[in-house]
C-alpha cells in the first residue's frame, strides 16, 4: 500500500466535515458564540496566544511538572515494584497497606498535599508522583511475579547473584508488563497535573483553561484545550516510539491497550 | 579424582497434603573428566530433580555432591545446567549474540574480545549468520543451539543437560546429537545427559546409568564401547547397539511407568 | 499464605499505632496530621449522622449517570465500529483526536455549557469513560472468532440476532474489561469535577474540609472515598459473577 492508500481518507473527511459543520453552525448562531465559537476564531485565538507567548509559557510549565512527576514516579514505582515482586517477605508486609490505599481515587490526595505543601510546583509534582506510581507499581509487581522460574534458574546456574538476576534477567523479562504500567501512568500523570493546576494553580495549561473559562473567553479556553490535546498527542507518540524501540525483541505486533 | 562425585544423594518433597514423597532414593556414582555419561529412566522418575540437585539449584535431603573436590552448596562455578524448556530459559530481549555473550559476561568477561568468542561459538553450533536474530524468530532446534552455545560460552567443566532434544522432531534431534558430539570432542567438556530416548543415550554416551522408578536408584551401569567418532548409520547398525537397546528397554519396561 | 496475611495486617496496625503515638505526643503536627483515633471518630460521627452517606449518594448519582450513559452510547458504537471497517474508518480520526485529551480539561467546557450542576459532572464522566469502553468493545468484537460467526450464519440467523445472540456474548469479556477499567476513571473524574466546580458531593466535601481547616474531617472524607472505591470494585465483581457466570473473572491493571 502506498502512502496515498494508507491515509484514512474517510476518517479525515469526516473529521474535517465535523469541523466545517461546527464552523458554519457557530457562525450562523450568534447565541452560541459564548459556548461554541467558530473554529476559525479558536484558531485565531490560538495563534495570538502563541505569538504573545502566554500559552507557550503555560505549556512549558505544565510540561515541566509532568516530566518531573512522571519520571520520578517511574523510577520510584519500578524500583519498589521490582523489590516487592522479588522479595516475598517484603511484599507480604506491605500487601495489606497497598490493598487499602489502592481503591482510593488518587486525586483525593490533592487536599492533603495542599495542606502539607501549599499551592505550587511541589504540591503539583507530588500529587502527580503519588497518582502515577500506582499503575506502574502494580504492573511491575505483576510482571516480576510472572517471570518463569526457568529464567531465574538459568541465572542461578550461571552463577549470578540475586541482585544481578533482578537487574539483568527479571527487569528485562518483566518489561512488557512494566511498559503497560508506564503507558497508563503517562495518562494519569497528565490528568493529575492539569487537575492540580485547575484546583490550586496560578500557572500552567490547566489553570489557563479554567481561568479563561471564568473570564468567559471561550475561544482562548478552547485554544488551551487544543494545546493540551497536542501535548497529549506528542507525549503518547513519543512513548510509542520509545516502546517500539525498546520492545523490538518482541513479536512485531503490540496488542493495543485501551485507557 | 573424578570430576563429579555423587554420594548417597536423596531428595524428598513435601506434597500439598503434607506427606512427603521420595523423589530420589539413594544415588551414588562418579564421573571422570571428559566423559559423556547419560541417565535413562522411565518418565517421572526424578531425573530432573537429580540434575537440579547436582547443579546446586536444589538442596539434597541427604547425601552430597562433590564437583572437582568441592562440595556443592549452591550453583558451582564450573558447572552449568541446560534446562528442558530451553525456550523459557533463553533471554527473549537479547539477540542470539546477546544470549551467547551472556555466558561470557557471567564468567566475568565483558571485554571487546568477548564478542569474537561469542561469534566463534555461534559458528560452532552452526548458527552463523543468525547473530542478530531474536529467539522468537528461531525454530526449536535453533533455540536449543543458542542455549548450548550460551552454556559453552561459560566454559564449564561439567555440562548438565536435561532432556535437551526431547521436544524436537526426529531429524533435528539427530542433527543436534551429532553437533553435540562434535562440540564435546573439540572442547573436552564433561557432559551429564538425561534422556528418555534409549537409543539416543546409547549413541552419545561412554556410560549409561539406568534409573529405577521413583524413588530413583541406579539399577545398572552400562559401559558403551563403540568407537568414536560415532556415526548415525553405522554405529546404530551394529548388532551390539540393538542388544543394548533391548536390554535397557526391558529393564525399564519391567518397572512400568511411574 | 496465612502467615503472609498476618504480616501485612500486623505491619499496618503497627504503622497506625506509631502514627497515633507520634500525633498524641505532638511529635508530628496534629493540626496537619491528626491521630487516627480522631479521624476514625469523626468518620463514624459523619457516617451515623448521615453526612457522609448523603454526599456519597450525591456523587454516585452523577457518576453512575455518566458511566451508564457512556456504556449505552459507546458499547453499541464500538460494536458497529468493530464489525464494519468502513464505520471504523469513519470515526477513527475523530476518536484519535479526542482520545489524548486529559478528561479534566473538559471540565471548563462543561462548566461553560452546564454551569455548576449535575449535568456538568455527567458530561465529564461520559467523556472520560468513553474511550476505555469504546476501544475495548472494538477489540472485543474484532477478536470474535469468525468460525463462531459463520456457524451462526449457517443457522440462518438474521443480522440483528447474530449481533445480540452471538457477538455480544462472545465479546462480553472484553467489554467487561472496558467497563471495569472505566470504573476507577469514573470515580476519579467525579471527585475532580466536584473539586473544581461543585457545592456538594464527596469530592467537594474533602476539598471544602481542607479549606475550612477541618483536617480530621478531610481525612475522614478520604477514608470514605477509599471505602467507596473498594465497595464499587466488589459490587462490580458481584454483578459480573451474577450476570455473566460463565465468564472467568480477569484480574486487571
Amino acid at each position: 500500500m502506498n502512502l496515498l492508500q494508507r491515509v484514512n481518507w474517510l476518517g479525515w473527511s469526516s473529521f474535517v466535515s465535523l469541523l466545517l459543520v461546527w464552523e458554519l453552525v457557530a457562525r450562523a448562531t450568534p447565541k452560541l458564540e459564548l459556548y461554541l465559537p467558530p473554529v476559525s476564531r479558536i484558531l485565531g485565538a490560538l495563534g495570538r496566544a502563541l505569538a504573545a507567548g502566554s500559552i507557550t509559557q503555560h505549556g512549558l510549565v505544565t510540561l515541566g511538572r509532568f516530566a518531573e512527576g512522571y519520571l520520578l514516579s517511574a523510577v520510584l514505582a519500578v524500583s519498589l515494584g521490582a523489590l516487592l515482586g522479588y522479595f516475598r517477605a517484603f511484599h507480604s508486609l506491605l500487601a495489606t497497606l497497598i490493598e487499602l490505599l489502592r481503591p482510593m481515587p488518587s486525586v483525593a490526595i490533592i487536599p492533603v498535599a495542599i495542606l502539607l505543601l501549599g499551592i505550587g510546583d511541589a504540591m503539583i509534582v507530588s500529587v502527580t508522583i503519588y497518582a502515577s506510581v500506582w499503575p506502574i507499581l502494580i504492573n511491575t509487581i505483576d510482571g516480576v511475579r510472572n517471570i518463569d522460574h526457568t529464567l531465574i534458574d538459568t541465572g542461578r546456574t550461571f552463577g549470578l547473584s540475586r541482585w544481578r538476576i533482578l537487574w539483568e534477567i527479571i527487569l528485562p523479562g518483566a518489561s512488557p508488563y512494566i511498559v503497560t504500567g508506564l503507558r497508563i501512568g503517562l495518562s494519569i500523570a497528565l490528568i493529575l497535573v492539569t487537575t492540580a493546576e485547575m484546583i490550586a494553580g496560578s500557572k500552567g495549561l490547566g489553570f489557563f483553561i479554567l481561568d479563561e473559562e471564568r473570564a468567559m473567553n471561550s475561544a482562548n479556553m478552547y485554544a488551551g484545550i487544543v494545546v493540551v490535546a497536542l501535548l497529549g498527542y506528542a507525549l503518547n507518540g513519543l512513548f510509542l516510539l520509545a516502546e517500539t524501540y525498546a520492545m523490538k525483541w518482541r513479536h512485531g505486533m503490540m496488542a493495543r491497550q485501551a485507557a | 579424582m573424578p570430576i563429579l562425585d555423587v554420594q548417597s544423594l536423596s531428595k524428598s518433597y513435601r506434597q500439598a497434603g503434607g506427606e512427603s514423597t521420595l523423589a530420589i532414593g539413594n544415588i551414588t556414582c562418579q564421573v571422570e573428566s571428559g566423559e559423556f555419561v547419560s541417565f535413562v529412566g522411565p518418565s517421572g522418575c526424578g531425573k530432573t530433580t537429580l540434575l537440579m540437585s547436582i547443579a546446586g539449584l536444589m538442596a539434597p535431603s541427604s547425601g552430597r555432591v562433590v564437583v572437582n573436590g568441592r562440595e556443592v552448596h549452591g550453583p558451582p562455578r564450573n558447572l552449568v545446567l541446560l534446562f528442558q524448556e530451553y525456550n523459557k530459559s533463553l533471554f527473549g530481549w537479547r539477540s542470539v549474540l546477546g544470549n551467547v555473550r551472556f555466558g561470557l559476561e557471567a564468567r566475568g568477561d565483558r571485554s571487546a574480545a568477548a564478542e569474537n568468542e561469542a561469534r566463534k561459538l555461534i559458528d560452532l553450533v552452526g548458527l552463523k549468520g543468525f547473530e542478530r536474530h531474536y529467539p522468537w524468530e528461531l525454530s526449536g532446534g535453533m533455540q536449543q543451539r543458542v542455549a548450548i552455545a550460551r552454556a559453552l560460552a561459560y566454559e564449564p567443566e561439567v555440562l548438565l543437560m536435561d532432556e535437551p532434544f526431547g521436544s524436537l522432531d526426529a531429524l533435528t534431534r539427530l542433527e543436534l546429537e551429532d553437533t553435540l558430539l562434535r562440540l564435546w570432542a573439540e572442547l573436552k567438556t564433561t557432559i551429564v545427559f538425561i534422556t528418555h530416548d534409549i537409543e539416543e543415550a546409547i549413541y552419545l554416551s561412554d556410560r549409561i546409568w539406568i534409573l529405577s522408578r521413583r524413588p530413583s536408584q541406579i539399577m545398572q551401569e552400562l559401559k558403551i564401547e563403540f568407537s568414536r567418532p560415532r556415526h548415525q548409520v553405522t554405529t546404530r547398525a551394529e548388532a551390539r547397539f540393538m542388544e543394548l537397546r533391548n536390554d535397557i528397554y526391558r529393564q525399564i519396561g519391567n518397572q512400568g511407568i511411574s | 499464605m496465612r502467615l503472609g496475611r498476618f504480616n501485612g495486617i500486623a505491619f499496618l496496625l503497627a504503622l497506625l499505632a506509631l502514627w497515633e503515638l507520634l500525633a498524641q505526643a505532638q511529635l508530628i503536627n496534629a493540626l496537619i496530621i491528626p491521630p487516627p483515633s480522631k479521624i476514625l471518630g469523626i468518620f463514624f460521627d459523619l457516617l451515623w449522622s448521615g453526612q457522609i452517606p448523603l454526599q456519597i449518594l450525591v456523587s454516585m448519582k452523577r457518576a453512575l449517570a455518566g458511566y451508564l450513559l457512556a456504556a449505552a452510547v459507546f458499547i453499541p458504537l464500538g460494536i458497529f465500529m468493530g464489525l464494519s471497517p468502513t464505520v471504523y474508518r469513519f470515526f477513527e480520526v475523530i476518536v484519535e483526536m479526542l482520545r489524548p485529551v486529559p478528561p479534566p480539561v473538559m471540565i471548563p467546557v462543561a462548566l461553560l455549557f452546564f454551569g455548576l450542576g449535575d449535568e456538568m459532572k455527567v458530561f465529564v464522566i461520559f467523556f472520560s469513560c468513553a474511550w476505555p469502553i469504546l476501544l475495548n468493545t472494538i477489540d472485543g468484537v474484532r477478536g470474535v472468532d469468525w468460525v463462531l460467526l459463520n456457524t451462526a450464519r449457517s443457522f440462518g440467523l438474521s443480522r440483528g440476532k447474530i449481533i445480540w445472540q452471538v457477538i455480544l456474548p462472545a465479546c462480553s469479556p472484553q467489554i467487561t474489561t472496558g467497563l471495569r477499567v472505566s470504573l476507577p476513571i469514573m470515580l476519579i473524574l467525579v471527585v475532580i469535577s466536584e473539586m473544581v466546580g461543585s457545592t456538594d458531593g464527596i469530592g467537594y466535601f474533602v476539598l471544602d474540609s481542607q479549606r475550612r481547616f477541618k483536617v480530621a474531617q478531610m481525612y475522614a472524607g478520604m477514608l470514605a472515598l477509599a471505602l467507596l472505591g473498594y465497595t464499587l470494585n466488589q459490587l462490580f465483581n458481584f454483578l459480573q459473577r451474577l450476570l455473566l457466570p460463565w465468564q472467568r473473572g480477569r484480574q486487571l491493571e
